[in-house]
């Protein structure tokens, strides 16, 4: 299995979706990488010739910030929100949803898991 | 999302002109304003600004990491004081 950027093994699927297995490349950028490469999309990634490998790396390195860094890069992101007391670094804080939406439902992929509060009536009987 | 590059970020001018003359002047008073829409430029840094929240002015302090953002982001306009039998809310 060929090795790309690091610790990244992708499988035995066409290159273009094996690419897609790093973090930070999606399937644009997959597609733009293999056309600069001048690699055939579809070809199984365990049909890579080592040339083909580095040239991927290559053009990774050169142009894409992927993995730890990119992890690094958005944590850091926002951390400078949280730090500077705005708006939206109260949102993540909290963790609460950041970009406007409502929450009096949903909202769970934020929230987390539903906190069952004890005694709470029903919505209904609080509105009447 | 974003605004037309052409028309450059929104800054509201008044406001601006205050803070060049004050700085000709060397004071750092606090700034009352009511212009939460106008985006903090390089010239604002070190500047405090009283921005109102629709009910009072907050202080809020310009550093270099807020520039781009608008003074509106820095004062609140909701209070949350918690739901009702909810024992510890995570400290803000």
């Amino acid at each position: 299995m060929p090795r790309i950027v690091g610790v990244d093994i992708p499988n035995d699927k066409p290159v273009w979706i094996a690419l897609t297995y790093i973090h930070g490349i999606g399937k644009f950028q997959a597609r733009r990488i293999l056309k600069e490469a001048g690699i055939q999309e579809g070809l199984r990634a365990n049909k890579l010739t080592e040339d083909e490998v580095s040239k991927i790396n290559q053009l990774i390195d050169r142009d894409h910030i992927v993995e730890g860094q990119l992890r690094r890069q958005i944590s850091q992101h926002i951390t400078r929100l949280k730090e500077i007391g705005c708006y939206r670094g109260l949102r993540h804080r909290r963790g609460l949803p950041v970009r406007g939406q409502h929450t009096q439902s949903n909202a769970r992929t934020r929230k987390g898991k539903r906190k069952t509060v004890a005694g709470k009536k029903g919505v209904k009987e609080m509105r009447g | 999302m974003g605004r037309s590059k052409k028309k450059g970020p929104f800054i509201n001018e008044k406001l601006l002109t205050k803070v060049v003359r004050q700085g000709q002047q060397g004071s750092r008073e606090p700034i009352k304003t009511w212009a939460r829409s106008c985006t903090i430029v390089p010239e604002f840094v070190g500047y405090t600004f009283m921005v109102h929240n629709g009910r009072m002015f907050l202080k809020v302090f310009v550093t270099e990491d807020m520039v781009g953002h608008k003074l509106g982001e820095f004062s609140a306009t909701r209070t949350f004081r918690g739901h009702s039998g909810v024992k510890k809310e995570e400290a803000v």
